[in-house]
C-alpha cells in the first residue's frame, strides 16, 4: 500500500509490538542498571525495582512472541532475508554513507521501497538484536528466575554467574542498540519524521 | 503400622511392665524411663537381695529433658523408637544387640517429609567420607542427636546461632576424642592445630560452618551431606572471597527456591526480590561497557554536530 511518496511500512500489529517493546525495554534498562550497580537510592525502592524488572521482563518476553509469530505469518519476514552476495560490502557501503557520504552529496545507496524496508546495515543490526540478543536475554532471564535449571558450573565458574553475565551483557548491547536506533531514526526527511512514522504507520521515502 | 506393633507388643510381652506415660517429658520424675535416665543416680528395688538400692547413672545415658522438650521429636515417647521391653528393669541384656530404629525408617520415602529431602540426603551421605570410611556404623545420630535435635538452619534468622549449632555437630566428635574413637581407630590432632594455616581462624569458626568448606556444594539441597575427605576440602581463599563464588551461586538458588516454596504462583515468582549482579561483578567488563557506551555517545555527538553544521 502506498500513496505519493509514502509507504505503509508499519501495520498495526507491528506498531503495537514496537510500542510495548519500546516502553518495556526502557524500563528494563533503567531497572537493570539500578540492579547491576547496586544503586539502593533511586526514585523507587530497590525491592520494587526488582519486581518491576521481573514483571516488565515477562511482558516484553510475551511481546517477543507477537514479533516472532507476526513475522512468521505475514510478509514482513522477507525484509529480514540477507543476501549472500556482497555480504559485508553492502553494510560497509551504508556505513560509509552515514559517516562520510551523506555530508558530501552522496545519495542513499539503498533507498527504501516496497521491497526494501531496511538498509543492509540496519537489517544486520535488527537481526542480531532480535534473533540473537533478545532471545538470549529472555532465556538467561528465565534461567535467573528459575535458577534450578542452570547448570552448576563450567570448570570453576558458577552457572549462575555465567547466566547473569550473559543476561546483563546482552542487556547492555540492547541498550547500546537503543541509543544508536534512536539517533539513526532522526536521520529522515526531518529529524522527527521517522518517529511519526512508527506511530502512524506511514514512512516517507 | 507403628500403632499395630505397639498393640502387639503390649499383648505379647509378658512380665513386669509398667504403664508408659507418653509425652510426659515435662514431668521426668514420673516418666517410666526418665525417672532414672534424667537423674545422676537412680533407685530400684533389688529383688534378689530384697532391698532398695541407689546407683550412679552412666553419664552418657543421662538425658537432657529440657532439650528433648525443645527437640523435633518432643511428641514421641521413648518406646516409639526404643524397644518396648526397655520398660522393664533390669533391661534384658540382649536388647543391646537388637537393631534400633533408624531415621529413614520413618523419614524415608514419606510424602510428609518430602520437603526435607531425606532420600537425597541419604544418597549424598553415602558418597561422604563418613560413610565411605566407617560404613553403616556411621548413623545419622552421630551428628544429629535424635533426642534433642532442632533444625536451626531452617528456623533461625541468626547466622551465629546457625553456625554454632552446625559446627557443634562436627565438634561433638572432632573435638572429643572419646566420641571420635567410636568410629575411628585412632585419635587425631585437635581441630585448632589442623586449621592453623587458616587466617583469622577464630572468626572463621564463629561465622562459617565447617560444612561450607568440607562438603561438595550442592545447589539443590539445603544442607550438603556429602562431607568430603580433608584432601578435597576448600583451601583456596578465592573460592569464597571472590566475585565468582560458587557459594554465592548456591545461596542465590537457595533463596530463590525458598521464596518459591512459599509462593509458587506465577505472580509470586515475578514478585521475588532476589537478584544477582551480572557483568558489573567483573571489573574488566564494567570498564569495557563504560568505554563502549561513551564511545557511542561521543560518536553520536560528533555526527550530530556535523549534521547541524551541514544541515543534513
Amino acid at each position: 500500500m502506498s500513496s505519493e511518496n509514502k509507504i505503509y511500512f508499519y501495520p498495526i500489529w507491528l506498531r503495537t509490538w514496537h510500542g510495548i517493546n519500546a516502553l518495556g525495554i526502557i524500563i528494563l534498562i533503567i531497572t537493570g542498571i539500578t540492579m547491576n550497580s547496586g544503586m539502593e537510592k533511586s526514585l523507587i525502592s530497590f525491592n520494587l525495582n526488582i519486581k518491576l524488572h521481573n514483571y516488565t521482563g515477562a511482558i516484553v518476553s510475551l511481546n517477543y512472541l507477537l514479533f516472532f509469530i507476526g513475522n512468521l505469518v505475514t510478509n514482513n519476514k522477507k525484509f529480514y532475508i540477507v543476501k549472500p552476495k556482497n555480504f559485508l560490502k553492502r553494510p560497509m557501503k551504508q556505513a560509509y554513507y552515514y559517516a562520510w557520504g551523506m555530508f558530501h552529496g552522496m545519495k542513499a545507496p539503498y533507498p527504501l521501497s516496497e521491497n526494501r524496508k531496511f538498509n543492509p546495515l540496519q537489517k544486520y543490526f535488527y537481526i542480531i538484536i532480535m534473533y540473537l540478543a533478545v532471545p538470549l536475554v529472555i532465556i538467561s532471564g528465565i534461567g535467573l528466575m528459575f535458577p534450578e535449571v542452570i547448570f552448576n558450573k563450567i570448570y570453576d565458574i558458577s552457572g549462575v554467574l555465567i547466566t547473569a553475565v550473559i543476561h546483563s551483557a546482552m542487556g547492555f548491547f540492547i541498550s547500546i542498540f537503543l541509543v544508536i536506533h534512536l539517533y539513526v531514526a532522526s536521520i529522515g526527511k526531518s529529524p522527527l519524521d521517522n518517529f511519526k512514522g512508527i506511530l502512524n504507520g506511514w514512512h516517507h521515502i | 503400622m507403628r500403632f499395630i506393633t505397639f498393640v502387639l507388643l503390649f499383648i505379647l510381652i509378658p512380665g513386669r511392665t509398667q504403664p508408659l506415660a507418653a509425652q510426659s517429658y515435662d514431668d521426668p520424675k514420673n516418666h517410666t524411663c526418665l525417672q532414672c535416665h534424667s537423674q545422676q543416680a537412680y533407685a530400684f528395688h533389688n529383688d534378689l537381695m530384697d532391698k532398695q538400692e541407689k546407683r550412679l547413672m552412666n553419664p552418657y545415658y543421662i538425658l537432657d529433658t529440657i532439650a528433648i522438650r525443645n527437640g523435633v521429636h518432643q511428641n514421641f515417647d521413648c518406646t516409639d523408637c526404643h524397644s518396648f521391653e526397655y520398660s522393664t528393669y533390669p533391661h534384658t541384656a540382649t536388647l543391646k544387640l537388637e537393631p534400633m530404629a533408624t531415621c529413614l525408617d520413618c523419614h524415608g520415602g514419606d510424602e510428609a517429609f518430602a520437603k526435607y529431602e531425606f532420600d537425597k540426603i541419604d544418597e549424598e551421605f553415602h558418597k561422604s567420607v563418613h560413610y565411605q570410611v566407617y560404613g553403616d556404623n556411621f548413623t545419622c545420630s552421630k551428628c544429629h542427636s535424635q533426642h534433642t535435635y532442632h533444625p536451626s538452619a531452617r528456623n533461625s534468622s541468626s547466622i551465629t546461632e546457625i553456625v554454632e549449632n552446625s559446627n557443634n555437630m562436627c565438634l561433638s566428635c572432632h573435638n572429643d576424642m572419646r566420641k571420635f574413637e567410636l568410629v575411628a581407630d585412632s585419635a587425631i590432632a585437635t581441630v585448632v592445630d589442623i586449621h592453623s594455616w587458616l587466617p583469622n581462624q577464630e572468626l572463621h569458626f564463629q561465622h562459617v560452618r565447617c560444612i561450607e568448606c568440607h562438603t561438595a556444594v550442592e545447589d539443590d539441597l539445603m544442607v550438603s551431606h556429602n562431607i568430603l575427605s580433608k584432601d578435597h576440602a576448600v583451601r583456596r581463599c578465592a573460592e569464597c572471597h571472590s566475585a565468582n563464588s560458587l557459594l554465592k551461586a548456591s545461596l542465590y538458588k537457595y533463596q530463590n527456591l525458598q521464596e518459591r516454596a512459599e509462593d509458587g504462583s506465577l505472580l509470586g515468582v515475578l514478585s521475588h526480590e532476589n537478584y544477582v549482579i551480572g557483568s558489573h561483578q567483573i571489573p574488566i567488563l564494567k570498564t569495557l561497557s563504560l568505554i563502549i557506551f561513551f564511545a557511542v555517545i561521543g560518536g553520536i555527538i560528533v555526527h550530530g554536530i556535523f549534521r547541524i553544521i551541514l544541515k543534513k
